[in-house]
């Protein structure tokens, strides 16, 4: 039997060479997808991954996995929600597209926080992912079923995740994988089911750095299709070969050290010795915005989904009623059975932020500090190659801690990754420990250069 | 920062504009959860302070990123065919979306 749990660019080179039987492959890939999802849940639905198929370069075939709120072609798309259940879109997203013609394949769709409403990945209508490293614990989320797949499946694979406020950084921190959030507008959002139009971005998950990058080189660059995209082109971001902390800049940021676990403190301390012992100058830097970044971010944040979510309404798609009763009855009767509770929350903080009356007060003084929150980062940024800091507060939660938390105490996990989200920023959460990640954010467009920092400790640590 | 006392008609009066109809036991729930977390966001003045900057010259930031307005050539493409847009309803009459009831 040949052993296929090889990395992805041992995949290509095999591939390349013709030493990989992708015919071999196909049903391996297979009952691996089948075995580990039904330890750990993180599939919302299989492709048609065990079709026979001519693979071709630069990708040949390698395996996807797509999160539930980006379109594939045929394939349900529902963001983890009872409202678009059956939902078919009959079209790519930009970037599943793009993946594809440049020869990968989509594996399965994956689990998520209904709507992206969520950092455990248990707000959701479906299937709850698993934590591999510990199944009594949360994935984190709301990418939890991408980064529950990347952690476990013992195959050559990347993943297609999403994030508006940290929900690529947490859940990789979580699950020990690497998650890599682009600057936004870098990536398509064209297809992406939205949830916050001016923090969404689509990124990748990988067992390594350079899997992440690679995922990044294949979606990034501007896109016709979602005039928010940036003018900038598609680029190899995989050039890392040469990858050296000598030199490098590090800002750590002191605010965000304050009120975390014990533990992911030292671990992340360490990691930043690690950087330090290799070359790295370490530098002590300021965000006193920081802790005004989460009432900002939830204010935008629920503004933004609650017009978004004002389409929902069982009329073209998704979950649809007997049409009985005047249309207000209507779509007040399906949104109503259609949204979970978490849903339900947003959308109605949202419309009172954004309600006559208290749109100066909430929704327009929290963009205003958003402007402050960018000028904080940009300020720290100035003189650094990027920041360093814990991705998340705590290692992941047992679910049976995260059922005693109120919802405002599950909204303050996110302290620490929503700031970065708020201005743009591009961010990788790296493995620094279990369950623990080390978060670098670089300046707008710097996806280079944070990439480079994470392959430079992860050599170090390898 | 406006004082808001979140009361029974104010989740109301939310949930009615969000076409969203709460139980009883919702509404209770749902207040107090948006009073615990307004109450929490009360910071938001104080940001002003701290980056010593009067609130009235900070411009709000609607995107996270400089962006220019863009525009395309006027080319007629193909629009997307009323067979895919309806392939998603259940409700649908002649080519048409099938709606509720106006008035």
């Amino acid at each position: 039997m040949v052993n296929y749990n090889i990395s992805v660019q041992q995949f290509l080179e095999k591939s390349k060479s013709g030493e990989l039987d992708y015919t071999e492959f196909i049903p391996v890939a297979m009952k691996e997808l089948q075995d580990k999802n039904k330890k750990l849940h993180f599939m919302r639905q299989p492709a048609d991954f065990d079709k026979r198929v001519t693979v071709e370069a630069s990708l040949y075939g390698l395996p996807i996995s797509v999160k539930d709120n980006i379109c594939v072609k045929g394939l349900k798309a529902t963001a983890g929600s009872k409202i678009l259940e059956e939902y078919k879109p009959p079209f790519d997203a930009t970037a599943v597209a793009r993946m594809r013609e440049k020869g990968a394949r989509v594996l399965c769709k994956t689990n998520q926080d209904e709507f992206g409403f969520g950092t455990f990945c248990t707000n959701s209508a479906y299937e709850i992912p698993l934590n591999p490293i510990d199944t009594d614990r949360c994935t984190g989320g709301s990418s939890g079923g991408a980064a529950s797949a990347t952690a476990s499946l013992e195959i050559p694979h990347i993943a297609l995740a999403q994030s508006t406020g940290g929900s690529i950084s947490c859940p990789a921190a979580f699950c020990s994988v690497v998650g890599l959030t682009p600057t936004y507008g870098l990536v398509s959002r064209y297809g992406l089911i939205d949830y916050s139009n001016s923090m969404d971005k689509i990124g990748t998950m990988g067992k390594t750095v350079w899997d992440a990058a690679l995922g990044l080189s294949m979606i990034a660059g501007n896109d016709s299709l979602d005039q928010t995209t940036l003018p900038e082109k598609s680029k190899d971001y995989t050039e890392l070969d040469k990858a050296t902390l000598k030199g490098k800049v590090i800002g750590v940021p002191s605010q965000y050290f304050e009120n975390i676990d014990e533990v992911v403190e030292k671990k992340v301390r360490d990691a930043i010795s690690v950087m330090e012992k290799n070359g790295a100058k370490i530098k002590e830097v300021s965000l006193p915005m920081t802790e005004y970044a989460l009432s900002a971010y939830y204010i935008v944040a629920t503004a933004e989904a609650s017009t978004n979510l004002a389409k929902f309404c069982g009329m073209r798609y998704g979950l649809h009623l007997p049409l009985k009763g005047k249309f207000d009855e209507y779509f007040s009767r399906v949104r109503s059975q259609g949204f979970g509770a978490e849903a339900k929350r947003r959308i109605i903080l949202g419309t009172f932020a954004r309600m006559s009356g208290y749109r100066d007060a909430y929704y327009l003084k929290s963009l205003k500090v958003r402007r402050l929150v960018i000028d904080d980062f940009k300020k720290a940024l100035k003189d650094v190659d990027c920041l360093a800091a814990p991705t998340m507060p705590v290692v992941a939660p047992k679910f049976k801690e995260i059922e005693k938390m109120s919802t405002l105490q599950q909204w303050q996990m996110d302290v620490l990754t929503v700031p970065a989200n708020l201005a743009g920023l591009p961010m990788i959460s790296i493995p620094c420990g279990d369950m623990v990640g080390l978060h670098l954010i670089g300046d707008h467009l710097q996806e280079s250069k944070i990439l480079e920092v994470a392959q430079g400790y992860e050599m170090a640590v390898r | 920062m406006v004082y808001v006392k979140v009361t029974d008609e104010t989740i109301e009066k939310v949930a009615a504009l969000a076409r969203l109809n709460l139980t009883s036991e919702q509404e209770k729930k749902m207040k107090k959860t948006i009073a615990d977390v307004l109450e929490a966001f009360d910071n938001l003045d104080k940001a002003f302070d701290a980056a010593k900057k009067k609130e009235d010259s900070v411009e709000p930031a609607f995107q996270p990123i400089d962006m220019k307005d863009v525009v395309r050539a006027d080319v007629i493409e193909e629009p997307y065919s009323q067979v895919k847009a309806l392939s998603n309803t259940k409700h649908k009459e002649k080519g048409f979306f099938k709606g509720p009831q106006q008035f």
